[in-house]
């Protein structure tokens, strides 16, 4: 089956089962940045947004997707440039595995939240896992790009 | 210096959001790839007494199924041990015996997953159950026997090989005669301690692809910390030269030792070699976590004698590790629960240790940050804490009177100690937390306690005799140097580190400095990332390649100046003549003379074996508050002070501490495993099996800082950080929840429910 999907600002045209998710469908298209974690939507590794929020790619049928716009981290570069290098002086990417999804979900809630406190920002992410890090240096990246923001 | 103690960004955050293929499943797949899937036992200890893949065969776009009788008849270790190995050959590819649920029966290979998938379970195997045993200590007693072959290779060393009782080995230690000085001692603790097979939980879960080379050689496309030895177990495993198989290391998407194991790549080569078609094999979560490798649950009998002063006369521990199905790192951990844990108190007149590896019916053990050492040291810390309450001692102070300083030598140390902190580390971490023996412990109302809590810890910097790191580098045309290391930085960013320690050794900076690691090409040898080795091995090897390479550099601009080379002086941007300056040869000019006419290639190679494995020291101070009603222990804050020699990255180290340290608090608190009573694994997704998340704990709860030692041994002064911050938590909870509610838990995690079954125990006790 074909389904059209606008991808970062792009009408794809994707060869897919309907069942497939669409992590699966993008990974298929060359999109790496979404890499499977759990297949249980527990990790936050395969966040992408759809239509401007964010979703567990594992977790959503291609299917729902049809129609829809898909952003990755490779439509969000610009935004996300400032948060990238925060977190690389903190040297919090650690292995990275865990980078985009996290990203894509720190740029969601800065467009959701306005400057939500150390809590606020710990709750907003409480689904994004990293085994690296422990978080500390995610989070002094992530408060430090958010007050350059502001 | 320059480069040492900078905060450089890590050498590999630019592909971070770019999605570059840059893990094995991004790698471009080959015309032909095949996906691979893996059948399983469901039954803890079986043998096949039948199986029957046509059905299997039959699905279109199946192009092989492969079970034990395809495989190899070679026994293997999966483990990546330096030589001489200390791990059984105990496993084959695929075999008639199957010992644990999740192990391998049948690889299926087709055109897509699904089809692997489908074809996977219409596999029809019949099998004839055995007795199966989970525990070690039952597992020694039961006549059960988990490996009766005759043609395992078992190493010498460590010695005690029983299989009639499942005993891989038995390593012991004997300082003094333990037995006399707890007989003298006036106070006496013993008690039983208990750690859970922790999962690594790393993002990435583990896979590989495989295909032949048009030279027919067999490529590993990899997530490994240890290239090299990986290189060798696929070859062994496979029945390959190892020349014929090239390992490429692609970035690794977490391992915390969990990398280091074969587990994946003999069963990819595999099919690799039997259809001649590339191959692809990711496990998924489930598998990760039931059919890899766990922490090594460890049993440990610790009984500790002291005088009434405080002085600690004796340590005994006899300790039970549960390797399950197979033995791969078995011995060894067992040996490091001892070897890096003991230095803490070798002062003690007597030090005696006994550690056994048993093989049970569960997923097998392995490496994971920390080998043993964070089983050892959560036993040990717990019962120092507890014999310092029985002495009516402050447990800060007891450890002060008693641990390990400077110029200590003899008992249970590798080597001298010739840089130590932890003195300082104990009092920086003691001011942090707001230590204060009389008022450790502070009621909050009704229900809740709040207190405080102290742990210690020692961790060698590498394998002393075992280690190795070969490095080479190269000055390029342009100036700029290449460094080919055999290292594997796993994102913890020793790419980065090591290139500071060369554009030091260099007196140039570290972009002008181009890592290249992890492809077993290369032809640097390294052996891996493990044991809190790297900075250490290889930053060394770096050194003696760049003086190597400095020399040459120096005696290939005098040969240009016409002057003799003790006239030549290199200083990071030419080599000049030293009376008269204005007389130099550039390093680009340098570059070119390298790549042109009579003179040889400016490249120098050196080896670095590591001999004296110096040790880091670190303290941990746990602040909790108890929920006397729940049993829930919420951790405030977490202290934690090290010493590991000179910090090359600050940022890099720290970020290392604090996972490490959050590591710790999972398995303090939350990584509760469990198993059925067939031995299935239940926790086995990350619904089941919780690692700590953002909420766990407070903003800013985990505090880490450095206390600077110069090791004179390290790079620069540096030892290492990777491992030993994740000893101290649970011993370090443990002691504040003593403080609070007067009990000692002693069985890993502290969930609430074991909190209020202890609390329950003590007020039955009262």
């Amino acid at each position: 089956m074909q389904f059209k999907i606008n991808i970062n600002g792009r009408s794809t045209i994707c060869e897919a089962q309907p069942e497939d998710s669409l992590l699966e469908v993008l990974r298929r298209i060359g999109i790496y940045s979404v890499r499977s974690g759990c297949e249980t939507g527990n990790c936050g590794v395969c966040t992408v947004w759809l239509n401007g929020t964010p979703v567990l790619s594992c977790s959503v049928p291609v299917a729902r997707a049809e129609g829809q716009c898909v952003t990755t981290v490779e439509g969000v570069s610009e935004e996300a440039a400032a948060l990238v290098e925060a977190l690389s002086e903190e040297g919090a990417d650690q292995c990275g595995y865990c980078a985009p999804g996290l990203i894509m979900a720190v740029l969601a809630m800065k467009r959701e939240l306005s400057m939500p406190d150390e809590e606020g920002i710990a709750h907003y992410l409480n689904g994004n896992l990293c085994r690296c890090s422990g978080y500390r240096a995610q989070m002094r990246a992530i408060r430090k790009f958010l007050c350059a923001e502001k | 210096m320059k480069n040492i103690g900078v905060s450089v960004p890590k050498v590999d955050t630019a592909a971070l959001a770019t999605g570059a293929p840059v893990y094995v499943d991004d790698y471009p797949k080959l015309p032909g790839t095949l996906y691979v899937k893996v059948l399983r036992s469901p039954y803890a200890h079986a043998r096949i007494s039948a199986i029957d893949t046509t059905r299997a065969k039959a699905v279109p776009g199946v192009a092989a199924v492969l079970t034990y009788k395809d495989a190899p008849d070679i026994r293997y270790s999966s483990c990546g041990g330096s030589y001489p190995e200390s791990s059984p050959y105990d496993r084959k590819i695929l075999e008639q015996t199957v010992r644990y649920v999740g192990d391998e029966v049948a690889l299926v290979a087709a055109e897509t997953e699904k089809a692997a998938e489908r074809a996977s379970r219409l596999i029809k195997v019949e099998y004839e159950l055995l007795p199966a045993v989970f525990e070690p200590e039952e597992s020694e007693e039961s006549g059960i026997v988990i490996h009766d072959e005759s043609d395992i290779f078992v190493p010498a060393q460590p010695a005690g090989y029983a299989p009639e009782k499942n005993q891989i080995s038995c390593f012991k230690v004997n300082v003094g005669d333990v037995e006399a000085e707890l007989a003298k001692a006036e106070v006496v603790h013993t008690a039983m301690y208990e750690t859970q097979a922790q999962a690594h939980a790393m993002m990435e879960t583990l896979r590989s692809y495989t295909y032949l080379a048009p030279d027919g050689r067999l490529t590993v496309i990899a997530t490994t910390q240890a290239p090299y030895h990986l290189r060798r177990q696929v070859a062994y495993s496979l029945g390959l030269p190892i020349g014929k198989v090239r390992v490429i290391k692609m970035r690794v998407g977490g391992g915390f030792g969990g990398k280091k194991v074969a587990v994946t790549e003999p069963l990819a080569g595999l099919v690799t070699l039997k259809t001649g078609r590339p191959a692809c094999l990711i496990l998924d979560r489930q598998e990760n976590f039931s059919a890899t490798t766990t922490r090594h649950a460890m049993r440990m009998q610790v009984t500790l004698g002291a005088d009434r002063d405080g002085t600690l006369k004796a340590i005994r521990i006899d300790n039970y590790s549960n390797t399950g199905a197979y033995g791969e790192e078995g011995p060894a951990v067992t040996m490091v629960a001892a070897n890096n844990i003991l230095p803490s108190y070798n002062r003690a007149n007597a030090i005696s240790y006994c550690g056994r590896t048993i093989y049970t019916n569960i997923v097998p053990g392995g490496a994971l940050r920390g080998y043993g050492a964070t089983q050892g040291g959560f036993a040990l810390e717990c019962a120092i804490s507890e014999l310092a309450a029985k002495l009516g001692m402050d447990s800060y102070e007891f450890r002060l009177k008693n641990m390990a300083r400077l110029g200590d030598v003899g008992g249970v140390l590798h080597s001298e100690i010739k840089s130590c902190a932890l003195e300082r580390c104990m009092e920086m971490g003691r001011r942090m937390i707001g230590w204060d023996s009389k008022s450790r412990c502070k009621v909050v109302d009704q229900d809740h306690v709040r207190a405080l809590g102290v742990a210690l810890t020692t961790h060698r910097t590498s394998i002393p005799n075992a280690d190795k790191a070969t490095v080479t580098i190269r000055l390029e045309r342009d100036g700029s140097y290449l460094l080919l290391t055999g290292a594997a930085d796993l994102g913890t960013g020793s790419d980065t580190v090591l290139a500071q320690i060369a554009a030091e050794a260099l007196d140039t900076s570290a972009e002008r400095v181009c890592v290249r690691s992890g492809d077993t090409d290369y032809g640097t040898y390294d052996t891996g990332a493990f044991a809190s080795s790297t900075t250490y091995v290889a930053g060394n090897a770096i050194l003696k390649a760049a003086e190597k390479l400095k020399a040459m550099m120096v005696q290939s601009g005098a040969a240009k100046l016409k002057c003799s080379e003790e006239e030549a002086v290199f200083d990071g941007t030419k080599v000049f003549v030293e009376k008269s300056p204005e007389q130099f040869v550039s390093l680009e000019q340098l570059g070119s003379i390298s790549e042109g006419g009579a003179a040889d290639q400016l490249i120098a190679s050196a080896t670095y074996s590591s001999m004296l494995a110096p040790l880091t020291f670190m303290s941990g101070f746990a602040e909790i508050e108890l929920d006397i009603r729940t049993g829930k222990i919420k951790l405030l804050r977490f202290v934690s002070v090290a010493d590991c020699g000179k910090v090359i990255n600050p940022a890099l180290a720290r970020v290392q501490a604090e996972g490490g340290i959050m590591m710790g608090i999972g398995m303090a608190l939350f990584e509760e495993v469990h198993r059925s009573e067939t031995g299935r694994l239940e926790t086995d997704s990350f619904m089941q099996y919780k690692i700590p998340c953002r909420e766990d704990v407070p903003p800013d709860c985990i505090q880490v800082e450095f206390v600077e030692s110069e090791e004179p041994s390290g790079p620069y002064g540096a030892k290492s950080i990777g491992e030993a911050s994740v000893h101290t938590v649970a011993p370090a909870i443990a002691d504040a929840v003593y403080q609070a509610a007067g009990i000692h838990l002693r069985t890993l995690p502290f969930t609430p429910e074991r909190v209020l079954r202890a609390l329950r125990e003590r007020k039955h006790e009262n």
